[in-house]
């Protein structure tokens, strides 16, 4: 990867990964810290364990035989190979016996535990040269112990813990433990620890490396199909591998959202289209005719009825604006605080009350059927413009009967959905595909091209149904067209 | 202008002062001028600020408020000349024509909802109507204009003592009628009065329901009461 080490930093897996090596790290340093401080605490109180066995077989001893037998038995054991340190002093601090040579000063001065490991010199381990050139000094010489083989003494010596106690007749005893095996084993425990530790941190950031830079790739993919799609191809995807894992659940859903994106803005093209066509075309016919007023010579009466067909087709205009509007906020959705329990009952006794005198005026019979009382949830304005755009059509297509012409309204209750019907004997719509357009917005089947109208009362219609959890269907009445509203039932308490 | 004639023979009467309260200075012109040519004085507020202090100080018949205004938006300026008692009749402009739009704005102590674009002979017909001494006719219990009465309690309609008959939504459309007897009264009003509903018919429902009253009150009376205005809408007027 030729990527600059600021690049590298601005991607997620690197920042994740440099985040976890951080955090591994201070554990790591914790619990190593923790291990060598258990270790060594462990190991001095087995060795303060060591030291009071001997002290109290010492004092046994003592009391047996006294201070001749102590010094004999202290002389025995410091000989002893991996002996312990011991060491009669008198009171003046001189070294009386023992396998000690010398001490760091003021070990011996105060009674009960050193405070600290202390640096002490065995007895012959100053002469070790000499030992090798074959002239031993001493017969009390220790044979090297362990340690003093494997650990040439520097002049600093070795480092022990040791009870200092006074006897009765004021000598001092000294009881001790070399601590270069506790130490020796701490060191060993510590690098085990280190070298494990560094180990799995340069594993785990090897992992995270490959797993991060594999899941980057994805993202990386991800990204560059969405550039695509923001480049203006709305019919590009996201890639999908199959792995059904979080990163394709996403592409998933994107894609899904990207589908209704892509299906939104058909919409919108469509309905720009549809507008540009319909709203252009009485705005020509505005504009035409002002042109048309302001160029001949007319008498006063003739531009004040220009005029007023110019308004009266700005009317038509507004209609038509307002209605697309109101169209787009219901698919938008509609705050619930606009919905209330609606006696669809009264509603249809109310419409059918409004356009009784225009269907009896264009020789159509309106009748309905209603029940005493079915409410919904909704809103009672928007259903009544829904159902009087419904019945306006029907009147309107029912003019075409071969019979005499009716339109009927019916509601009624089925299972649970509660359907409001309008059911003309008109030509109604015999192609299929036609009656499913028959909503889409503007959409006016060539037949009817001729009708007064927007083109959009179906539409508004559908709209509004959709914003009432409902749907609105056209169905052949045989003859003519039945137009469905079905609510959902109210659930009753 | 067809529609601002009949009314303005009127208005000569009860010629109205009015607050106006809108932010677009050509629609703000527009309306003055026209208020004026129908007889009414016209006073322009350019921000809600100013429309408040103008509001608050002055005796207005009623106010027409833009619900979208700098400084101050309408609604609240509203809220607030109604917390201090005032109780101007408003008529808001709004942009905003929704349900709920309309149900906050009444809400807010409007007393009608106007969306735009509007006709502006809608508006006047509104704004007359909405002038608070005419709804001093809300507590009579008969009304008369001309040789037609109409008892608000018996239900009964006379015109020059004869009986008349009507259907009760007929009944209702005829007391709005009355009540707003030598005012212009549009269709959408009589939609939203008589039927209560707030939308746009799709055909000359509300002409229908008035030609059928008009039978029934005129047939059989040499004199015309109920008068057709050409673009605007309907005046019951006694001769």
């Amino acid at each position: 990867m030729a990527l600059s080490l600021p690049a590298i930093m601005k991607t997620t897996a690197a920042r994740l990964s440099a985040l976890y090596f951080l955090l591994f790290a201070l554990c790591a340093v914790l619990l190593v810290f923790y291990m060598t401080s258990l270790s060594a605490r462990m190991l001095t109180a087995q060795t303060q364990d060591t030291i009071n066995d001997e002290v109290l077989g010492l004092a046994r001893a003592y009391q047996r035989g006294g201070l001749p037998l102590l010094v004999r038995v202290v002389e025995n054991r410091s000989r002893q190979p991996g002996a312990n340190l011991y060491l009669i002093a008198d009171t003046n601090g001189q070294i009386l016996t023992g396998n000690v040579q010398s001490l760091e000063p003021g070990v011996i001065e105060t009674e009960g535990w050193t405070a600290e490991p202390f640096s002490y010199q065995r007895f012959g381990e100053g002469e070790l040269d000499r030992l090798r050139s074959g002239t031993a000094d001493q017969g009390t010489t220790t044979p090297p112990s362990g340690d003093s083989s494997a650990q040439p003494a520097g002049e600093k010596g070795h480092n022990a813990i040791a009870l200092v106690l006074r006897l009765p007749n004021q000598m001092i005893m000294l009881v001790g433990r070399d601590l270069g095996e506790p130490e020796r084993f701490r060191a060993v425990i510590k690098r085990a620890l280190m070298l494990s530790l560094g180990m799995m941190g340069l594993g785990g950031l090897l992992i995270w490396f490959f797993v991060g830079h594999a899941a980057l790739k994805r993202i990386d993919s991800v990204s560059d199909a969405s550039r695509r799609i923001m480049g203006g191809d709305l019919t590009g995807r996201l890639p999908v591998t199959g792995a059904g894992d979080e990163f394709d659940r996403l592409s998933e859903n994107l894609n899904t959202m990207l589908a209704r994106i892509a299906m939104l803005n058909e919409g919108l093209k469509q309905v720009s289209d549809n507008i540009a066509h319909d709203l252009k075309t009485p705005l020509t016919r505005l504009r035409n005719r002002a042109e048309a007023t302001l160029a001949g010579k007319h008498k006063t009466n003739d531009y004040r009825q220009a005029l007023e067909s110019t308004i009266a087709e700005s009317d038509q205009l507004i209609k038509t604006f307002n209605a697309i509007l109101m169209i787009s906020r219901l698919e938008a959705g509609y705050s619930s605080e606009t919905t209330s329990p609606v006696d669809l009952a009264a509603t249809v006794s109310d419409v059918v009350e409004l356009y009784e005198p225009v269907a009896e005026e264009a020789g159509v019979a309106l009748e309905a059927t209603v029940p005493d009382a079915i409410v919904v949830n909704g809103n009672r304005e928007l259903i009544g413009q829904a159902l009087s755009n419904i019945v306006d059509n029907g009147i309107k297509y029912s003019t075409g009967a071969t019979d005499a012409p009716k339109v009927r309204v019916t509601l009624e209750r089925v299972g649970n959905e509660i359907k409001l019907a309008v059911a003309d004997n008109g030509h109604g719509i015999p192609d299929d595909s036609d009656r499913a357009r028959a909503t889409e917005r503007f959409v006016r089947l060539e037949k009817s091209r001729s009708q007064p109208g927007s083109g959009l009362g179906l539409s508004l219609a559908k709209a509004i149904m959709t914003f009432h959890n409902g749907r609105l269907d056209l169905a052949p009445a045989n003859p003519g067209l039945s137009v469905v509203m079905s609510f959902p039932a109210r659930e009753t308490h | 202008m067809t529609a601002t004639q009949p009314s303005s023979e009127i208005a000569y009467n009860s010629a109205m002062k009015i607050l106006v309260m809108e932010d677009d200075r050509e629609a703000a012109d527009y309306l003055q001028k026209a208020f004026a040519e129908a007889g009414h004085t016209a006073h322009v507020a350019g921000d809600g600020e100013t429309g408040f202090t103008l509001a608050d100080a002055g005796d207005y018949d009623v106010m027409v408020v833009d619900r979208m205004m700098p400084r101050r938006d309408g609604l609240s300026v509203i809220a607030a000349l109604r917390s201090r008692g005032n109780t101007t009749p408003v008529l808001i402009l709004s942009a905003l024509g929704e349900v709920d739009d309309r149900v906050t704005g009444l809400r807010a102590g409007g007393d009608d909802y106007l969306t735009k674009p509007y006709a502006f002979s809608e508006l006047l017909a509104r704004v007359e109507v909405l002038n608070r001494r005419a709804s001093a006719r809300e507590s009579e219990t008969v009304y008369r204009v001309g040789d037609l009465e109409l008892d608000r309690l018996s239900h009964s309609v006379k015109r020059a003592g004869r009986e008349i008959t009507l259907q009760p939504r007929e009944f209702r459309l005829l007391e709005y009628l009355m009540r707003h007897a030598g005012q212009v009264v549009t269709r959408t009003m009589l939609l939203e009065n008589v039927w209560d509903y707030h939308f746009d018919p799709q055909t000359n429902v509300i002409d229908v329901h008035v030609s059928r009253l008009r039978g029934k009150i005129e047939k059989g009376f040499d004199k015309p009461i109920l008068h057709t205005i050409r673009g605007a809408g309907y005046m019951l007027k006694g001769g």
